[in-house]
């Protein structure tokens, strides 16, 4: 096949795009450009997508002997992410950029430029695995479980499941780097990339609070009863106990946490531990990234955050949204995160987290 | 097969430079020593001189070798900028980033004005802008800057009247492009200090050089040993001087030729995509360039699968990081960000054949078919 090996400068990318080339396909190295403004260097693990990024990847290419471009999309990755994460904050949830990345730009605005071109798909360094199965190729857990970024894909479809190849899966992280350093890429010990990419600072309260402004408003308890001020409700996470900055005991000394955001009125709700508990969740704009499923409840997992643990649940289709009960209740669940829906290490599906009870 | 067609970038060595080069590498002695070594080297340093000097049309001592045309650029604009007591600065809004950006450095640091001269739709300067430029502010001006022809559309510019509209104002010109490619004097032209390149007229990368008018001292970039009048210190490159000048000495430039092929090519672009527009076709241009807008594409689509196609051709500017930006020349011209987006730089030397040509041809209109699918996807 002719494929585009999405290289970020990382030693997964590059590791990915030198198993593709011997497994025989024809690859081509693209690194995406998704600042307009890029940094000179990165900042340890922080960052990404910095001039010294692009070098690295170039780099990489070369060591593996195959064609490299820079396809520069800044623009949308701006206008899908970037915008998207602010606006999503504002309207209080908490959103991972990482999926909706995955999800409109490198599975979509890179896949659709990749295909238009001639090509057949996309390769990255992400874990995860794919199988041909009887119904079709479905998405599956990578063996390393402190790497698998299964949750993070499952905002693909099975169309760009099917444009893309996932060659990590089957390997831990620790060979990964011994491979790299086997093949000769000077890469093989840059340290992870972690937090977002472009919150550099790793701040993100700060980084909305520059682009969004701090409007002061009340933090209330559950009967409304005014605690406290915060400097912009949008900078509070569902769960979140440090930094509220509240004066008030709570009657038995307890700790307080952040129960819920409303961004309407700029108000940010307290509560006690107890009260963070959720047994159900429901996820708006389903996708499914293998078989699809309906009304009939079934038996699974589902994971609400990248590295969280996968919770024994019933799920089921309700009209157009992904219902889930849980078997145990969760602490501190907060809509906008994405809810994802394993059957044993298979994916069986995704979707954006809008109620919880 | 494969096809070069990015001779505005590079262009191959003559074998005859190659051979000088590969002589003087293996030759013993500094320039600057005063034993029969350094003697030896220094005469062949001396002899290069004269080679370029004959071609450029200026006397010995006017040529200073420098590491790149951009740095002979540098030396010119900030040299001439701080040897002058005034503060305006004129160019043409279409000069390579060597020239550009020294400018507005100058601006943001030493307090500089700049005054950028605007260029007509077919991508020549507006001398009315720079007659009245002159007439309104002419005790002020330090310096002006127009290159010979731009090295994305191939364009040439008026040098000899810019000079003559700058009456006394000192004029730089970056013949980068231009030299060894159409006929060019820097005497004739009345030019106060001009850049030239080794690697844009087959000798090798990393040597370029500053013409600058006989007894005009203007301060150095580099400090040190001040080997060349000491505007440019530096152990003379011999090996690569001696290259440059054998490149310019053999006149192996072939013009008609080179201007035959482009012109077989763009008559071949426009009879499969009609809609294609040759930017600067109204002007004259140098022999080899030829840019094009395949409206509906994005260049970086089209140069990568030219490339895979193996025909190496360009989009003309690109950032530090490497991501295509639209080009300030075509941006100049007129053309918006979305239109110079979609334009490509082919660019012919004398290595070319009528083969290269055809071959180039017959791959262009499934790359365009397939760039217009990919910015189509894009507007999705």
């Amino acid at each position: 096949m002719r494929i585009i090996a999405a290289m970020s400068g990382g030693v997964d990318s590059a590791v990915a795009a030198a198993r593709a080339v011997e497994a025989g396909h024809e690859v081509i190295g693209v690194h995406l450009a998704l600042s307009s403004n890029p940094q000179k260097y990165r900042s340890g693990a922080r960052g990404c997508c910095t001039i010294e990024d692009s070098h690295d990847a170039r780099r990489a290419a070369d060591v593996i002997g195959i064609p490299f471009y820079i396809w520069d999309m800044a623009d949308e990755f701006h206008e899908g992410v970037v915008e998207n994460f602010m606006s999503e904050y504002k309207a209080g949830r908490t959103p991972n950029p990482c999926l909706r990345c995955n999800e409109k730009i490198k599975f979509a605005a890179v896949l659709d430029r990749a295909k238009a071109m001639g090509f057949d798909g996309v390769v990255t360094g992400h874990y995860a695995r794919t199988r041909e199965t009887d119904a079709g190729r479905t998405l599956h857990r990578a063996v390393d479980p402190l790497k698998d970024q299964s949750y993070v894909l499952a905002v693909l479809n099975r169309e760009q499941i099917n444009g893309a190849i996932f060659p990590l899966g089957d390997t831990e992280k620790v060979d990964i780097r011994i491979e790299a350093e086997a093949r000769g890429l000077a890469v093989a010990q840059k340290p992870d990339s972690h937090d977002i990419c472009f919150v550099p600072s790793g701040d993100n309260a700060g980084w909305l609070r520059d682009r969004m402004g701090s409007e002061v408003g009340p933090i209330v308890d559950q009967d409304g009863n005014k605690l406290g001020e915060h400097k912009g409700a949008y900078t509070y996470t569902i769960g979140q106990r440090k930094g509220l900055g509240l004066t008030v005991p709570t009657a038995d000394g307890s700790p307080r946490f952040v129960l819920k955001i409303e961004p309407v009125s700029n108000t940010v709700v307290v509560g006690a531990r107890e009260d963070l508990a959720v047994t159900s969740m429901r996820g708006e704009r389903p996708i499914f990234c293998g078989p699809e499923i309906g009304a009939a409840p079934l038996r699974g997992f589902v994971q609400v955050r990248a590295h969280g643990a996968a919770l024994g649940c019933t799920y089921y289709l309700d009209n157009d949204q992904l219902v889930a009960e849980l078997d145990e209740p969760l602490l501190g669940l907060a809509t906008g995160q994405a809810m994802v829906i394993y059957d044993g290490d298979r994916v069986v599906g995704s979707a954006t987290i809008c109620e919880t009870a | 097969m494969s096809v070069y067609l990015d001779h505005a970038a590079t262009t191959p060595m003559f074998d005859v430079a190659i051979d000088a080069m590969n002589t003087s590498l293996r030759k013993l002695g500094n320039p600057s020593s005063l034993h029969t070594e350094g003697r030896s080297t220094r005469k062949d340093v001396e002899d290069a001189r004269e080679k370029i000097a004959q071609a450029v049309g200026c006397l010995a001592s006017e040529v200073i070798f420098t590491g790149s045309g951009t740095e002979a650029d540098n030396a010119a604009i900030k040299g001439l900028f701080w040897h002058s007591d005034k503060k305006v600065i004129l160019v043409s809004s279409i000069e390579h980033h060597a020239v550009l950006d020294p400018a507005h450095w100058l601006v943001e640091h030493e307090g500089a004005e700049l005054i950028e001269i605007p260029v007509n739709s077919d991508g020549v300067i507006d001398l009315e802008f720079l007659k009245n430029s002159v007439a309104e502010r002419g005790s002020e001006i330090a310096l002006i800057s127009v290159m010979h022809s731009n090295n994305e559309t191939g364009v040439i510019q008026p040098i000899a009247e810019i000079v003559k509209i700058a009456g006394d104002i000192p004029v730089h010109c970056d013949a980068v492009q231009s030299f060894t490619k159409v006929p060019l004097s820097f005497r004739d032209l009345g030019l106060f200090a001009m850049t030239i390149s080794g690697h844009k007229v087959g000798g090798p990368l990393g040597i370029g050089a500053l013409i600058l008018r006989r007894a005009v001292e203007i301060p150095a970039l580099l400090h040190g040993g001040g080997q060349e009048r000491d505007i440019r210190s530096g152990t003379l490159n011999a090996p690569s001087i001696v290259a440059f000048a054998s490149a310019v000495a053999a006149q192996l430039y072939d013009a008609p030729k080179v201007a035959a092929l482009r012109g077989s090519f763009e008559a071949g672009v426009m009879a499969a995509r009609p809609d294609a527009v040759i930017n600067g076709r109204n002007s004259e241009r140098l022999p080899g360039i030829s840019n094009i807008t395949f409206p509906g594409t994005q260049s970086d689509s089209l140069l990568l699968l030219m490339d895979s196609q193996k025909v190496s051709c360009s989009t003309g500017a690109a950032c530090t990081a490497g991501v295509h930006r639209p080009s300030h020349v075509l941006m100049a011209m007129g053309l918006t960000d979305v239109v110079s987006q979609s334009s490509l730089r082919f660019s012919f030397g004398t290595t070319n054949t009528q083969a290269d040509v055809e071959y180039a041809l017959s791959v262009l209109p499934n790359v365009i078919e397939r760039g217009l699918a990919a910015n189509a996807v894009g507007k999705k």
